[in-house]
């Protein structure tokens, strides 16, 4: 992990080349989470300063938006559809298999910190389903090369298996 | 700079180099359904085949056509050529159509889907003769698939900003607005309220600076029209934005999509950088004394940062909770400034409506609902995808014949449209129009667009778990009616799939429901009953095996649902919350 300093030199980066025209405490943590992949306990002062609003103001909007975390996240991050395309589709025995893969009993990090796992309402790629996420690009079966949901769940506990040891 | 028609000529130049330039034009389906199904990994392995045989071709990348259940779509067109359209060309059959279709001259009939085009080929139908197209009257996805969403150049050969052109250097502002009036356009983001009278409230509101914001937050699941569009075609967003900023005197656009979503993120900053490279944004558009300016917004993740209110206060940087209303948008929104939302459909019509004329798009649809509906179908269906078809249309023949029915000889149980909190249509009542009023009576909402098909292995009771779990994790929490109600409802409807139900439950949810739909601020908590009542309508015998018979007709409530944690019940702990009134 990055030393407090270069943390904060990161972060103030990120906060002055966020490409957004107009900047809010909203524009800046989330270039944050661009730039970290999560909202490291310093930058919501450091926002709260960039933005002229205050510490509070600034957390209220991190705590409400469900993308925000507040501690790094794990070397892969694997999303989960759970919306109603993909529950139909076979979601839900996705989400098991996955979760029995990575020993969790929810969402949440391995305690490696090599996965993030994180369900998502609807990635929308619905007409692909059912789909998942992997470090933010969609798969679906199709570029499995498999077809419906029970193909699918193996696949995808395969596939983070394989990415918890490292073999991408 | 340029006027407009330097930049057709520019742009229709550009067009005969690629298409009769004596080059292949190869063009890869890549949004994000394309995506999903591995686009990106085909166009790599096309380009290196390409290479390793030392072939010229332009090699271009289009949006989705709709047809996504044949994605990867890849299509070749050779100099005074057909246009052939491959379907699922995965990367391992990328190199084998270079080999047959671009190096060679075998159309390969087994690999193609359709093709366009003057000559006639054997073997391969046409694209128009296609049951999935030849019903489709295509006016907001009218470029969708067929042009480069990042070459402006693209878009004005088919004759975009010709619309924007004619506004600001032949017309009034108010014979734009009158146009939109005329052609009857109701909004297509869910409230379906007349898009003309919208813009004429703004209209008449004081400037000098408005604001037209465009809303993408799209976080309905099982839609994803809007995001399609801005991936497949963001200049027709683009230009129906600042036709809107013409006819309603405003000043700012603001484009508005949920971050995370690369794709359309990024062609719309793309689309909005190149409008300004040839003048068609900014100061002075296309020597006019008209300027506009248009920024995209991001937001985090939040369902009801969709709601328009909520909206404004996302744009300000602020938690995405709805405000009361009055004062309205048009007179105080965005940064206390007036203020239009408008969904990203409703936009994309306008320069299409400005060309033709209102009376041509009131000439389509119903009495009561103009023009077309853009759907995005998905769950048990064959030909999963997005098209556009006439309102008026039932959805029985959108289901059959537009995208081949159910597959795999199953019959269809129901359907979830508009959204989750939209509820379900039972499939005996799918000779409904596609008709904003026709579908409020059978109790459902047309909303965005999508529409999910559950086959008979689709349980009722499990699918309201979904969306009500869907509905309480969103609930942004500002007023309880909504926020408890929610909670209530999860907690309930998960003991019913558990087979725990209590004596009085459904009442309990009514008496619930009631109290969310009166008490509530905005439209998630006042509709958030919905998914459970027009279940509780429709599929009495669902939750009567349930709660009287301890059994799930199907089967699918035995297996663990995984929901986040926050849509979890308590009703499992030692002291099970007592609802009192
Ligand atoms: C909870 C909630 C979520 C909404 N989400 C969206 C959305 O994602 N996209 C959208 O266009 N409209 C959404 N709406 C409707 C908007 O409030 C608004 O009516 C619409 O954007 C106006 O555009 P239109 O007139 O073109 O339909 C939502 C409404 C509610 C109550
Ligand atoms: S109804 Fe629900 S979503 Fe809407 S403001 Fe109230 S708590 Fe928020």
């Amino acid at each position: 992990m990055a030393s407090g300093d270069s943390l904060r030199e990161r972060i103030d980066g990120a906060l002055a080349g966020q490409s957004a025209r107009t900047v809010t405490v909203l524009s800046s943590l989330l270039a944050i989470e661009d730039e970290l992949g999560y909202i490291p306990p310093p930058a919501i002062e450091q926002v709260a300063r960039h933005t002229g609003s205050t510490i509070n103001d600034v957390w209220g909007v991190a705590s409400f938006y469900t993308n925000f975390r507040f501690t790094p996240p794990g070397e892969h991050v694997v999303e989960l559809c759970w919306g109603p395309t993909c529950h139909l589709l076979g979601a839900q025995q996705i989400i098991q298999a996955a979760l029995q893969a990575l020993g969790l009993s929810e969402e949440g990090d391995t305690s490696d910190g090599k996965i993030s796992l994180k369900y998502n309402t609807c990635l929308g790629a619905c007409s692909q389903g059912p789909v998942i996420s992997v470090d933010h690009k969609v798969v679906g079966p199709q570029s499995l090369g498999i077809t419906g949901g029970d193909a699918m769940s193996e696949h995808v506990a395969e596939l983070v298996s394989r990415l918890r040891n490292g073999s991408s | 700079m340029p006027t407009y028609e330097e930049l057709l000529q520019e742009a229709q130049s550009r067009l005969l180099e690629l298409e009769g330039g004596g080059k292949p034009w190869i063009r890869v389906g890549a949004a994000v359904c394309g995506e999903a199904a591995g686009a990106s990994e085909t166009l790599e392995a096309i380009r290196a085949e390409l290479d390793r045989r030392g072939i010229d071709a332009n090699v271009s990348i289009v949006g989705c056509l709709g047809l996504c259940y044949a994605e990867p779509l890849v299509d070749v067109q050779k100099p005074g050529g057909a246009r052939v359209f491959y379907r699922n060309v995965t990367p391992d059959k990328a190199a084998e159509l270079v080999e047959s279709c671009v190096a060679g001259d075998d159309l390969r009939p087994d690999m193609a889907l359709a093709y366009t085009g003057r000559i006639t080929l054997d073997g391969i139908p046409r694209l128009d003769d296609l049951p999935v197209w030849n019903r489709q009257v295509r006016i907001a996805l009218r470029n969708c698939g067929h042009i480069d969403p990042l070459d402006i150049y693209q878009y004005i050969a088919q004759g975009g900003y010709a619309a924007l052109d004619k506004a600001v250097n032949q017309m009034q502002p108010e014979d734009v607005l009158k146009e939109v009036q005329d052609s009857g356009l109701r909004g297509r983001g869910g409230a379906a309220f007349p898009t003309g009278t919208k813009w004429g409230f703004l209209a008449r509101s004081p400037g000098p600076v408005k604001y037209i914001l465009c809303n993408c937050e799209e976080g309905d699941p099982g839609a994803y029209n809007d995001k399609g569009i801005l991936e497949s075609d963001p200049h027709s967003l683009i230009e129906g934005t600042i036709l809107a900023g013409y006819a309603t005197g405003s000043s700012n656009g603001v484009v508005f999509i949920r971050h995370g979503h690369e794709g359309p993120i990024h062609r719309t900053e793309r689309a909005i950088e190149q409008a300004y490279e040839l003048g068609l944004l900014g100061d002075n558009i296309l020597g006019s004394d008209f300027s506009f300016h248009v920024e995209v917004s991001l937001t985090g993740e939040s369902y009801v940062a969709g709601e328009e209110t909520a909206l404004m206060e996302s744009v300000e940087g602020n938690r995405a909770m709805p405000r009361a209303r009055p004062p309205f948008p048009a007179q105080s929104g965005v940064w206390g400034l007036p203020s239009n939302i408008n969904n990203i459909k409703s936009l994309a019509y306008v320069s299409e409506i400005v060309s033709r004329g209102g009376e041509w798009f009131a000439g389509i649809g119903t009495e009561g609902s103009k023009g077309t509906a853009i759907l995005c179908l998905s769950g048990n269906i064959a030909l999963p995808g997005m098209v556009e078809v006439p309102m008026g249309m039932t959805i029985r023949e959108v289901i059959d014949e537009v995208v081949g029915g159910v597959p795999d000889g199953r019959k269809a149980k129901f359907l979830q449209t508009g959204g989750p909190l939209g509820g379900v249509l039972p499939a005996d009542l799918l000779d409904v129009q596609l008709d904003f009023a026709a579908m409020a009576q059978a109790g459902a909402i047309l909303g965005s667009g999508g529409i999910i098909v559950a086959d008979d292995r689709a349980c009722a009771v499990n699918m309201t778990r979904v969306l009500v779990a869907f509905c309480q994790y969103e609930s942004c929490g500002k007023c309880f009616p909504c926020r408890l109600g929610m909670t209530n409802l999860i907690e309930i409807v998960e003991r019913i799939c558990h087979f725990e139900s209590r004596p009085g439950d459904l009442e309990l949810m009514r008496v619930v429901g009631q109290n969310m739909a009166a008490g509530s601020l905005c439209g998630h908590g006042q509709l958030g009953w919905n998914p459970v009542q027009s279940a509780i309508r429709y599929f009495q015998e669902d939750f009567t095996a349930h709660m009287e018979e301890g059994r799930c007709p199907t089967g699918q409530c035995l297996s663990p649902v995984f929901t986040p944690q926050r849509t979890r019940s308590r009703w499992t702990s030692a002291q099970p919350l007592e609802l009192r009134f």
